[in-house]
């Protein structure tokens, strides 16, 4: 406890600046990047997987609890021994859902991976030339 | 039965040795918020998707689903399928959006490109929501749980606790635990308990399930016609509509309901997932958003083959122990799994001591399913209040890491404790009702204002404002004047009768009562877009550009 130069309390509250230095690349980087053309593809590349991804297994599902609710003979139907439709049909959403799982990750990692990662490189440099 | 009780407690006393070696080891390597709050960010996708499997497997899937399937058949497996399907929603459109934009918290992602205080206030108030309901069914259910899995029979003692001393002694047991993980090890090492509670909850499963495969040959046609045969339903036993959707004779009203009912428990399940704040704050434990794709597909992959195993433990439940053996322990079924422990060990391990022992295994297991669980959830509500309510809210985001996590500690403490008390007074609430609610807020709050965020340019303050409290008030309160919670025999006020809506589940006004209140709050307010902030958030969230 000596006589130091007075310790300034702990960061008096910075000027209203923005709090979060979250804009490390500028945001004209920012900008500039989401209306090229590359990030458009890149938007694009996303939204018609995923979107159309989205609506067909939901549609699938839901078909699945409609038929449970409302056809209960059809999904009573036996096919082998005791294994009827009912069955085989939840075991299909299963298999349905690691399939488009499987799917997406094959999509993303082909087609939208690299294009991600060169738009990235572009924020950062864009954050120092222009 | 004495020996079984004295080793389920010696094998869930080193689960919890392990784990609290761990979390204090963790605590050593918690140094700054990023540790804190997101595990540092190191954890590799395979681990992360241990994680979160280990957090969203509860007792609700392992004990519940068992347990509706032992008790009323295929129905059970809608829950299953449910849950998995979800996980689409979380994958494609959610979990990589939502680790390239965000921080810490769901609401970092929702108030990105809006205004701070409003929205993040929403948002920790559905997050605080959310997690406490679902706090609460585990609590509760471990409560329940313990009595039976213990085998105190009422009028008997336990260590000179009767019952219902034993049932609170368990509540504050889990919820000071918890607190522990929380306080000591933070997102490192809850992280680290949900990885082992994962891998011992897959090995009980896979070992039981090769059991009651070996029971009947490996004829999946005969484990479900044994199971049809005992429960003396017939091949209706196989079939939907035993539990839900029901079709009553002669009353067209009350079978349109039941049918409708199901549909929304259907809907409900599947949107609910992807708003899961404790779910969603794991993405955040990962470098970045491929590994957190990484993950989301090694959770589908356990999660799903977890699920699948549900059929055997349910259906051969049914078909070994019997529902009239189940009930008789457990109204509600719960007991499915463990009675089916005992019943195999008995068989295939040597007797009675077999069967004591698989029990003991299988009990421990349950436990520490509920206090991974537990820990989850009490960080997420923890991580919210400190980093959306207190460093946004209260001091505008000029609070230091320091004061953050501080403020985190404090607050997984009072929320403990709030749960500890509530859990104890809500003893008697049916659990599955808790966890529907909890879902049901997740999918009507939670989701339509996260997916507005991602991809609605126009999406205002006032929007995701609308979307959430809408979203909670329409569940909450449809599900207030639901015949769960009174107006009917097995409500939580039976002898009450406020109900005037008819389902059980308020998914399907709900949810899209959520996503309509954001298309009005957006499109009734007057805020223009901030151009430059949506830019901002969609190249971030898309290319990962400045991830934290």
């Amino acid at each position: 406890m000596s006589t130091q130069t007075p310790v300034p309390p702990a960061a008096p509250a910075p000027p209203p600046e923005e709090p979060a230095p979250r804009a490390t690349p500028d945001s004209s980087a920012y900008l500039a990047v989401e209306q090229s053309p590359e990030f458009a593809e890149l938007r694009k590349a996303l939204r018609s997987f995923v979107f159309p991804a989205t609506v067909a297994f939901f549609a699938w599902y839901a078909l699945y609890v409609i038929l449970s609710a409302y056809a209960r003979d059809f999904m009573g139907t036996k096919i082998v021994g005791n294994i009827n439709v009912a069955l085989v049909f939840g075991l299909l959403q299963f298999v349905s859902t690691f399939v488009i799982a499987w799917l997406y990750a094959r999509y993303a990692s082909r087609r939208l991976d690299p294009l991600a990662d060169r738009l990235r490189a572009r924020v950062q440099d864009g954050g120092q030339s222009s | 039965m004495t020996n079984a009780r004295t080793l389920t407690i010696v094998l869930f006393l080193l689960f919890v040795l392990m784990t609290l070696s761990i979390t204090v080891w963790a605590s050593r390597q918690t140094r700054n918020a990023t540790d804190f709050y997101a595990g540092g960010r190191s954890f590799s996708a395979f681990q992360n998707g241990m994680a979160v499997s280990g957090d969203y497997m509860s007792a609700a899937s392992f004990l519940g689903i068992a347990g509706i399937i032992a008790l009323s058949g295929y129905d059970g497996f809608l829950y299953s399928i449910g849950f998995l399907v979800a996980w689409l929603v979380a994958l494609l459109l959610v979990a990589e959006l939502l680790r390239n934009a965000g921080k810490y918290t769901m609401a970092d992602v929702l108030s990105f490109r809006l205004s701070q205080r409003p929205v993040r206030t929403a948002a920790a108030v559905s997050t605080i929501t959310v997690s406490i309901f679902y706090l609460l069914a585990q609590m509760v259910g471990a409560g329940a749980l313990v009595a039976l899995l213990l085998g105190i029979k009422p009028g008997q003692t336990f260590l000179g606790m009767t019952p219902g001393a034993a049932k609170v002694a368990t509540i504050v047991l889990v919820g000071a635990l918890m607190i522990v993980y929380v306080v000591v090890g933070g997102m490192k090492g809850t992280t680290y308990v949900q990885i082992i509670k994962a891998f011992l909850l897959m090995c009980g499963a896979i070992l039981m399930t090769v059991l009651v495969m070996v029971a009947f040959r490996f004829n999946l046609s005969s484990l479900l016609g044994a199971a049809a045969t005992k429960s003396g339903s017939g091949s209706a036993f196989l079939e939907p509509g035993l539990r839900y959707g029901k079709e009553v004779a002669g009353d067209a009203t009350q079978t349109f309901y039941n049918k409708i009912d199901l549909l929304s428990l259907g809907i409900a399940l599947v949107l609910g997932t992807a708003g899961l704040p404790h779910i969603l704050i794991r993405f955040y434990t990962v470098p970045n958003a491929r590994t957190a794709r990484k993950s989301v597909l090694w959770a589908i992959g356990i999660i799903g083959f977890f699920y699948l195993m549900t059929l055997a433990l349910g259906f051969g439940a049914a078909a070994l122990v019997g529902g009239k053996a189940i009930t008789a322990q457990d109204k509600a079924g719960n007991v499915a799994a463990p009675l089916l422990a005992q019943t195999l060990g008995q068989r295939y391990l040597g007797g009675s001591t077999g069967g004591a022992i698989l029990l003991a295994v299988i009990s421990a297991v349950a436990f520490a399913t509920i206090l991974a669980v537990v820990a989850g959830l009490t960080l997420a509500s923890s991580s919210s209040l400190s980093h959306d309510f207190y460093a946004n809210v209260i001091k505008r985001g000029q609070a230091s890491e320091r004061q953050e996590v501080v403020v985190a500690r404090v607050a997984a403490i009072g929320i403990g404790a709030v749960s500890i008390v509530l859990a104890i007074f809500a003893q008697n609430l049916n659990v599955a009702f808790l966890v529907a609610l909890a879902f049901a807020v997740a999918a009507s709050a939670n989701l339509p204002a996260i997916l507005y965020s991602l991809f609605w340019k126009r999406f205002t303050t006032s929007g995701a404002v609308w979307a959430i409290y809408g979203g909670l008030i329409a569940s909450a309160v449809l599900v207030f004047f639901s015949p769960v919670v009174s107006g009917s025999a097995t409500a939580m006020f039976p002898g009450h009768d406020w109900q005037w809506f008819p389902l059980s589940n308020p998914g399907i006004i709900s949810i899209p009562v959520g996503f309509l209140c954001g298309w009005l709050g957006t499109v009734l307010s007057a805020t223009p877009t901030d151009a430059a902030k949506y830019a901002e958030l969609e190249v971030r969230s898309l290319t990962g550009a400045g991830a934290h």
